[in-house]
């Protein structure tokens, strides 16, 4: 049987590789061995070995996906409004997207951040980026939602985010662009020496409910945050970031921030700062930013907005920050699982650059500085160095490892993932990628403790990878098996938005603690009816508040008169069903706000403004049982003013008619 | 998805198979090591689950009875009258009288393998043509319910 099922495969392997080999154009062709498929095949009804957390980019959102199959479960959507289920759409999530700009609907997400503890990851939360309007969402991993948003003031862009302790003690959110803040933000674009800062962010989460809250903001000279990892082991208390444009351009920085040879790794040691701040050193800021927060047991979020936050200064402040010369433009700067080596990737630069922490330290230590940069000691970069990996190809990005002391970086310019041993810093390994790889991720590659069997290429350019869909192509990510010495293509799989970094953890860590369903014992929303006989219809004023109740399958109640042109109604939807699996959807005709769909247990509320006289159908939309399309309803709208009175029924039949 | 499932499930009837893993249901199953024919054949009347004897007392149990109560309004009126009116499932009027409580018990807490395995759920599977939801209940609030439905059936 299992013979068979692999001959099968083999032979399917073999029609395809010569379908591709007559149909695709010109291009590389990637080398697949035979027992490739096998590799990557799920079986029906059985489950991937990991969970691929990746970034959406720009579509804002995160999606999951499972390792080795590539197949797509789920979208979460963090920072942007979406359809699917009606999030930023209900009246319960809107709060979600609320900024200090006001209802943000869309941003670009780039980094998820799996929550970890003693440096291995845990799975209770994923941390992700807003890069457009700065902030930090919490997403939990037992629901797969978005329970906390919190917006980062005097940030210019949040690339440099969300990265964290080993024990998910900090968040930390770098900015992009450095800008003038406080009293000094009018200010002439060209003064960006004397009055542009950056700012790192620290955000504290909570051990136990992981709500975040920002504890400090370190203020630091002018210059663009790219990536970041945090110590662990040895070098935990200390974080390292990559910095570009120590040129402080402000203009054309394609050429004018790529003068010098070396930028900057900066390294914080985020213990001290903790300590100048419990001696009261901080200096309180005012800023104006949102903070916004899910209760599971209301299903509704809430926003509010925060005036405060406090600020170290480390220019005065010694010893909390040191800058180390790097070559050239740095972006990716990862802590290898020992976390005695950092790894800095220079975009422009030639070599890799690998730091010793035990070097830092020492040269720290010893003063062993060239001289300052903008009030802010510089390491001789000699004195950092651990060593060089030489030639290991062109535009370096980021860098993953395994359990075995090598690391893999992903090279833009070159196409390709470039094995090597962290400590000889000898190249063991390349392999091609298809096309421009961006990020790359082994499961628990950024932890204590990860998992060398795949390592997943997330590339920029699809181009011939698929069958042509018009100008806009799907995104491409590249599974490798890397369990050997030779790196192994074994998968192409499309991605949603596009893919920036991503994480990888074993599904054992997660799928046991899923949640299947909200206890509707345990609904504490404001609106909720446990039961039909708690549904009703209540004017408030203009306010008509519909307490409605679904379950397989009809709505209670499914006749409702007496509303008025010039009311807003407000549909308070609360799902019945206590079965895994079982979410009902609703939608009434004209609607702005299109639909919502509910989960067992839940309560979501659609408003809608009739905007016309007459008899409205309102339905689910969620296909529930043999019955779904007998799911459904009327409400009657009169003119304003009309006698008609208010009442609701489901089930009832009058034999009267007209009135 | 899962809808089309479902009417699958219905067009199917006995021949489909369970819709999830076994080792991911909530509840124990039948731990007789007897197979489910055996089960049936054995205990014509009790049903398939956890539930192998029930003792019930007179005079009924006031207090199981008012929880039984609210869970039947939380969790079952959608869908059962207290007359012998059939709506999504049948009415609720003497069904003490008809069945057996271990069977209405482990009707409750163990729906999916009744609907796939136990005759007399099938039965009514074919009349009402809806799967009976998984509403999440336990041993203790099916006992609960099981009391509301005997003082429904006018047991003192």
């Amino acid at each position: 049987m299992k013979k068979h099922i692999k001959s099968a495969l083999l032979l399917l392997v073999a029609v395809s590789a010569v379908t591709f080999y007559a149909c695709k154009p010109q291009g590389p062709q990637a080398a697949l061995t035979g027992d490739a498929a096998a590799k990557v095949y799920v079986a029906p009804g059985k489950y991937d070995e990991f969970y691929n957390f990746v970034s959406g980019g720009f579509n804002g959102q995160l999606s999951v996906y499972g390792i080795p199959s590539g197949r797509l479960f789920r979208i979460i959507p963090v920072f942007s409004q979406f359809a699917e289920n009606g999030y930023g759409y209900s009246e319960e999530s809107k709060p979600m997207l609320m900024t200090s700009h006001g209802f943000v609907p869309w941003d670009d997400l780039h980094h998820p951040a799996l929550s970890t503890t003693n440096g291995e990851h845990d799975g209770r939360w994923a941390f992700v980026n807003a890069n457009n309007t700065p902030r930090v969402a919490r997403v939990n991993l037992k629901t797969f939602r978005t329970e906390e948003i919190i917006e980062l003031p005097n940030s210019g862009g949040n690339h440099s985010s969300p990265f964290i302790t080993e024990n998910t003690e900090y968040v930390v959110a770098g900015t992009r662009f450095s800008v003038p803040m406080g009293d000094k933000s009018d200010v002439s674009i060209s003064t960006y020496k004397e009055n542009f800062k950056g700012t790192i962010s620290f955000i504290k989460v909570d051990p136990t409910t992981g709500k975040m809250n920002i504890n400090f903001q370190l203020k630091t000279p002018g210059v663009n945050f790219d990536l970041s990892r945090a110590g662990k082991g040895p070098s935990h208390g200390w974080f390292f970031f990559s910095c570009y444009n120590t040129e402080q351009a402000y203009t054309l920085l394609e050429v004018n921030a790529t003068q010098k040879d070396k930028d900057f790794i900066m390294a914080v040691n985020w213990k001290k700062a903790e300590e100048y701040i419990a001696q009261g050193k901080g200096e309180k800021a005012k800023v104006n930013y949102a903070h916004n927060v899910l209760d599971e047991s209301t299903h509704t979020a809430t926003s509010e907005m925060l005036k405060e936050v406090l600020q170290l200064d480390p220019t005065v402040l010694k010893d909390i920050i040191y800058f180390i010369p790097c070559p050239k433009s740095p972006h990716g700067c990862d802590t290898d699982p020992t976390g005695e080596y950092i790894v800095a990737s220079g975009k422009l630069a030639a070599i890799i650059p690998v730091f010793s922490f035990t070097k830092i330290q020492a040269a720290i230590a010893a003063k062993d500085f060239e001289g300052e940069f903008a009030g802010i000691p510089v390491i001789k970069y000699e004195s950092a160095l651990h060593g060089e990996v030489k030639k290991p190809g062109l535009g370096p990005l980021h860098t993953e490892f395994d359990e075995k002391g090598n690391a893999y970086t992903s090279f833009f310019v070159s196409s390709e993932i470039v094995k090597w041993n962290v400590k000889s810093l000898q190249v063991l390994d390349r392999v091609a990628t298809y096309y421009s790889i961006g990020h790359l991720c082994v499961p628990g590659g950024p932890t204590r403790k990860p998992h060398g069997k795949y390592v997943i290429a997330y590339n920029k350019i699809t181009k011939d990878r698929y069958l042509p869909t018009g100008p806009e192509l799907t995104q491409s990510a590249q599974l490798y098996d890397i369990s050997g010495d030779k790196m192994q293509l074994l998968l192409d799989f499309p991605t949603t938005g596009e893919p920036h970094y991503a994480e990888a953890i074993p599904a054992n860590l997660i799928a046991p603690n899923s949640t299947k369903i909200y206890k509707i014992e345990d609904n504490r929303h404001p609106y909720v009816a446990k039961g039909e006989k708690e549904t009703k219809v209540e004017r408030k004023g203009k306010e008509v508040h519909v307490y409605m109740t679904a379950i397989r399958s009809h709505l209670t109640p499914d006749n409702i008169e007496g509303i008025k042109l010039g009311d807003v109604v407000y549909f308070h939807v609360t799902n019945l069903e206590q079965d895994w699996d079982v979410p009902h959807g609703f939608a009434v005709k004209g609607a702005a706000n299109a639909e919502i769909l509910i989960m067992p247990g839940e309560t979501q509320t659609l408003k809608w403004i009739p905007d016309e006289v007459g008899v409205v159908p309102f339905y689910c939309t969620d296909f529930c049982s043999a019955l779904h399309q007998e799911m459904q309803g009327y409400a009657r709208v009169s003119p304003a003013g009309s006698p008609v009175p208010l009442k609701f029924s489901t089930g009832v039949v009058e034999e009267t008619g007209s009135k | 998805m899962k809808g089309i499932y479902r009417i699958a499930c219905v067009a199917l009837l006995w021949s489909c198979s369970p819709d999830k893993p076994v080792n991911q249901e909530q509840l124990p199953e039948q731990e007789s090591g007897k197979s489910a024919v055996e089960e049936v054949i054995a205990n014509p009347t009790k049903g398939l689950g956890a539930v192998k004897s029930v003792t019930l007392k007179t005079p009924i149990e006031l207090d199981r009875v008012n929880r039984g109560l609210a869970i039947y309004e939380m969790k079952c009126a959608s869908c059962h009258k207290l007359t012998d009116q059939r709506v999504v499932g049948p009415g609720w009027k003497d069904i003490t009288k008809r069945r057996q409580p271990e069977w209405i018990m482990n009707m409750i807490t163990n729906v999916d393998v009744m609907l796939e395995k136990d005759p007399e759920a099938q039965k009514l599977l074919e009349l009402c043509l809806m799967r009976m939801p998984n509403q999440n209940m336990s041993i203790g609030d099916a006992r609960d319910v099981l009391e509301y439905m005997r003082q429904n059936d006018g047991e003192k």
